[in-house]
This record gives C-alpha cells, sequence and structure tokens, in this order.
C-alpha cells in the first residue's frame, strides 16, 4: 500500500547539508501497525515527514496506493509528538470538526456527528467542549487521535505521540490505540525509539541505525522480542 | 475584600485629597475643586458641548485608527511573503518606532494642510508600525507543529492564513492593536491641543484648550477627566472583553 523505495532524506542546518535517511526501503500493507524503530537522530521523524509529503526526498521515491507522494494531503493523517498539535482557539469537538470540514470530507452537521463518535470512542465526551489547554497531556494526545481517526486517512502517521507522557498514561494510551485498532483495523505507521513501546505497538518493525539512518532489519512482531530488538538496535 | 472595592476606595480616597488640597489652596483658577470639576464636567455633558466634542475625536480616531490598521495589514503581508518585505518592515520600524509620531505634525501640516488630513497621517503613523511588529513577529511564531497541522488537512491558501495563521498570532496582534490604540488616543489628543485650534475642529483637545483660554479652568479639568474615561473605557472594558473572549479562554495569553 505505502511503498517507500531507495529514500535518501537531506536537510539543511545552518551550513551544513545533513543526511537524515540513507537509501531506506520498506513496505506497509493493509491494516499493518508498522513501526519504525531507531535511535534519536537516526532520521525516523525526518522519514514520517516526507511519507507525510512535507519533505521530498533527494533520491528514491514514496508512493501511496501507486500514487507518489507531493504534497500533505488528507489521506495521511499525522498525530505528532506536541501537545500544541490542537488548536488552542477550538474545544475538542471544534477541532475534528475542523478537520473535517476544512479537508472538505464532510459538511459541518454530519462533521459534528462524527466528531461526536469519536470522541466517544477515546471516551472524551465529558471534554467535548473543553478547550486544550484545560486537558491533560493524555487526554490532548487522545483528542488528536481521535481527529486523525475521525478524518478515516489511508494511513494514520504517529511520531512519537505518548513520548511526552508519563509512563502509566504512556502505558494507558498503548492499550486504548490497540483497542482502537481492533475495531476499524486502520493503517498506521508508527516511529519510536523505545523498544518496549515497539514491540507492544508493531506487527511489523523496521530497525534504523543513526547519522545517517539505514534500515538494519525489518521484522514481524512474532519473529522478535525485546531482547533481540535491543541486541539488532546497538550492534555495529 | 473583592479587588474592585479596593479600587473604589483608593478612588473615593484620592477624590478626598484632591477636594480637600483645592479647598485648602483657594484658587479656582489653579485648581479647581474636585466638586466643581463633576459639576462642570455634568453641565458640560448637559449642554453638548462635551459629547459633541468627544464624539468628534472618536470618530476622527476611529478613522486613522482603522487606516492605520490597513496600512499595516499591507505592510505585514508583503513582509510574510517576500524576504525583501521583511526587511523592509524590520527597517522601517526600527526607524520610525522611537519617533513619537505626534513630532511629523509640523511636515503634515505643510504636506496635507489645516485640517483632519493632516491629523489622521499622524495618526496612521502611530498605528502604523507598532501594529505591523506585533502582527509580523506573531506570524513568525506560530508553532510549526501547528503549521503542518494545517497543512495537513488541505487548507487553501486563504483558508490557511484565516484559520492558522491568524488565529495562531492572536496573542502578538491583540497586544498590538492595544498597543497602537493607546499611541493613537494620546497623539490625537496632543495633536488636537496644539493644531486643533488652526484647523478650528471641535474634539476633546481643541475643547480643553479653548476652556483655558476662557480660563474656565473647571471645564480644562472636565476636559481631562473626559478623555482618561475614554482611555479607561477602551482600554478596560473593550479591550478587556476581546482578551477574555479569546486569548484568556483559549490559554494563549502571550
Amino acid at each position: 500500500m505505502l511503498a517507500v523505495r531507495g529514500v535518501t532524506l537531506q536537510y539543511r542546518e545552518q551550513r551544513n547539508l545533513v543526511t537524515a535517511t540513507y537509501r531506506i526501503s520498506f513496505n506497509v500493507g493493509e491494516s499493518d501497525r508498522f513501526v519504525v524503530l531507531g535511535p534519536s537522530g537516526c532520521g525516523k521523524s525526518t522519514l514520517l515527514k516526507a511519507v507525510g509529503g512535507y519533505i521530498r526526498p533527494v533520491e528514491g521515491d514514496i508512493s501511496l496506493d501507486g500514487t507518489p507522494i507531493k504534497a500533505p494531503a488528507p489521506d495521511r493523517v499525522f498525530v505528532f509528538q506536541e501537545f500544541d498539535q490542537l488548536l488552542p482557539w477550538k474545544t475538542v469537538k471544534e477541532n475534528i470538526v475542523f478537520a473535517l470540514t476544512a479537508s472538505g470530507k464532510l459538511p459541518r452537521r454530519q462533521a459534528e456527528e462524527r466528531a461526536m463518535l469519536n470522541i466517544e470512542k477515546v471516551k472524551l465526551t465529558e471534554f467535548a467542549n473543553s478547550y486544550p489547554h484545560t486537558l491533560s497531556g493524555g487526554m490532548k494526545q487522545r483528542t488528536a487521535i481521535a481527529r486523525a481517526l475521525a478524518m478515516e486517512p489511508r494511513i494514520l502517521l504517529m511520531d512519537e505521540p505518548f513520548a511526552a507522557l508519563d509512563a502509566l498514561t504512556r502505558g494507558q494510551m498503548q492499550e486504548e490505540l490497540l483497542q482502537l485498532w481492533q475495531e476499524t483495523k486502520f493503517t498506521v505507521l508508527f516511529v519510536t525509539h523505545s523498544i518496549s513501546e515497539a514491540v507492544r505497538i508493531g506487527t511489523r518493525i523496521l530497525i534504523l541505525s543513526a547519522h545517517p539512518g539505514q534500515v538494519k532489519a525489518e521484522l514481524n512482531r512474532d519473529e522478535c522480542n525485546e531482547s533481540k530488538l535491543q541486541e539488532l538496535l546497538f550492534s555495529a | 475584600m473583592p479587588s474592585w472595592l479596593r479600587k473604589a476606595a483608593v478612588l473615593l480616597a484620592l477624590a478626598a485629597i484632591w477636594e480637600g488640597y483645592a479647598r485648602w489652596l483657594n484658587n479656582p483658577l489653579l485648581f479647581p475643586t474636585f466638586v466643581d470639576t463633576v459639576k462642570a464636567f455634568f453641565s458640560a455633558i448637559a449642554s453638548g458641548e462635551l459629547p459633541r466634542a468627544a464624539a468628534y475625536t472618536i470618530q476622527l480616531l476611529l478613522k486613522g485608527y482603522l487606516a492605520g490598521l490597513l496600512f499595516a495589514g499591507l505592510l505585514t503581508a508583503f513582509a510574510s511573503m517576500s524576504r525583501i518585505g521583511a526587511d523592509l518592515l524590520e527597517i522601517l520600524t526600527s526607524m520610525f518606532n522611537p519617533l513619537p509620531s505626534i513630532a511629523l505634525l509640523p511636515l503634515a501640516l505643510i504636506w496635507f494642510g489645516l485640517g483632519n488630513g493632516s491629523i489622521i497621517f499622524v495618526l496612521i503613523l502611530s498605528v502604523l508600525w507598532t501594529v505591523s511588529l506585533n502582527a509580523y513577529s506573531g506570524f513568525r511564531s506560530v508553532s510549526p507543529t501547528l503549521k503542518m497541522v494545517g497543512q495537513n488537512y488541505g487548507l487553501s491558501k486563504i483558508g490557511y492564513v484565516a484559520r492558522i495563521l491568524i488565529p495562531g498570532a492572536f496573542p502578538s496582534i491583540l497586544t498590538g492593536l492595544k498597543v497602537g490604540w493607546a499611541f493613537a488616543w494620546r497623539t490625537l489628543i496632543a495633536a488636537e491641543l496644539v493644531f486643533g485650534v488652526s484647523s478650528g475642529s471641535g474634539g476633546l483637545g481643541w475643547y480643553i484648550f479653548e476652556q483655558k483660554n476662557q480660563l474656565l479652568i473647571p471645564n480644562v479639568f472636565a476636559g481631562l477627566l473626559t478623555v482618561i474615561l475614554f482611555g479607561l473605557i477602551v482600554e478596560n472594558l473593550i479591550f478587556r472583553t476581546i482578551e477574555n473572549r479569546t486569548v484568556r479562554r483559549w490559554g494563549m495569553q502571550v
């Protein structure tokens, strides 16, 4: 479904040209929970931004259902790590309605219905009319997930969405994400630097090395455990 | 004790000190009593003289302020779209921001003649720099995540500006509007005081100036009181309300 072929990504940092990833290839299939695992500095976030269409690869190509990715679009919805991904001037519900109407996906009436449906799924019904700054970190991330799911994208792009949460909330959020997945079996590309998170979330796991990011291994969830990932991640 | 009660008590005490001092001085030409001032204030309102002057000042202020905002919008848009524009904004604001725009009034009088034209000109200049500088820095400080979210949902260019950039920059924009308003208000009163007389117009500054010429000092005080009241109403009532309904409710204060 999503095909990444020989992708090299570079960005400019002051005067230097930094190579974030080097000739990375992988395929994400329908309903995969595809995890990209790597240490910080392996270019995994940059890679995700390229899939999102925010950055163009200098080499290789990325395509979704055979169409090359050129720009950001609502068929690939992002969930970021940062809490400020919610529009602070809109309530939880309005944030979701905004996404649905701005993208022209649904007219206002139906957008509101679908927003409430997804708010219910992430158990935030009581807070539908709250502004983001009154919510806890976990609730903000749940709102972002609800907003992304409401869009029913072809693929959900998650950039360390739980990294800024405390350990307890993080575990709970991982569990909830898996439950949500059980309902609709959405396809998700999930970036993380946490081995335990990769093992918990992923059906397939791609391991990257750092500076620049290169593919070390690609595994099915059932053929690996934490210690094997640990070994792979830190081997030369 | 609630804060409004405390403040009312302070105001009352100040009025009492004023009254006491004026009575002790006993020279209404130099310093009228509080009671006389209040009387003059109400009779000037009743005669329609003060409301007329205030209305005149406010319509002039609104014209200048709105024109200033228009120019500020253009300048900010230009600065946001090109590097040359950004440089231009930076250079112009750093040059003209330290220059009180009232200092340009003599020149403006030569260029635009006596009358409202020159006053509106200095009003525009008093608003322009602060508003555009604040708006521009507001746009630049909109979080990259928010910008990416905006792009993610396929907004059009105009939609992106209107639904992401402007609300995202709103705390900064509002600060600019407030400071711009304060500058404009002070500039206008000053301009009217000094030059309003020559243009024969009837604003608040002119009212104060004329009452002083006739040595009607309590009326001068009443005029000043009106200036203060309008400043308070706009800054503490109108802008405060906007603030409470927007940036405060959104948790976005800067």
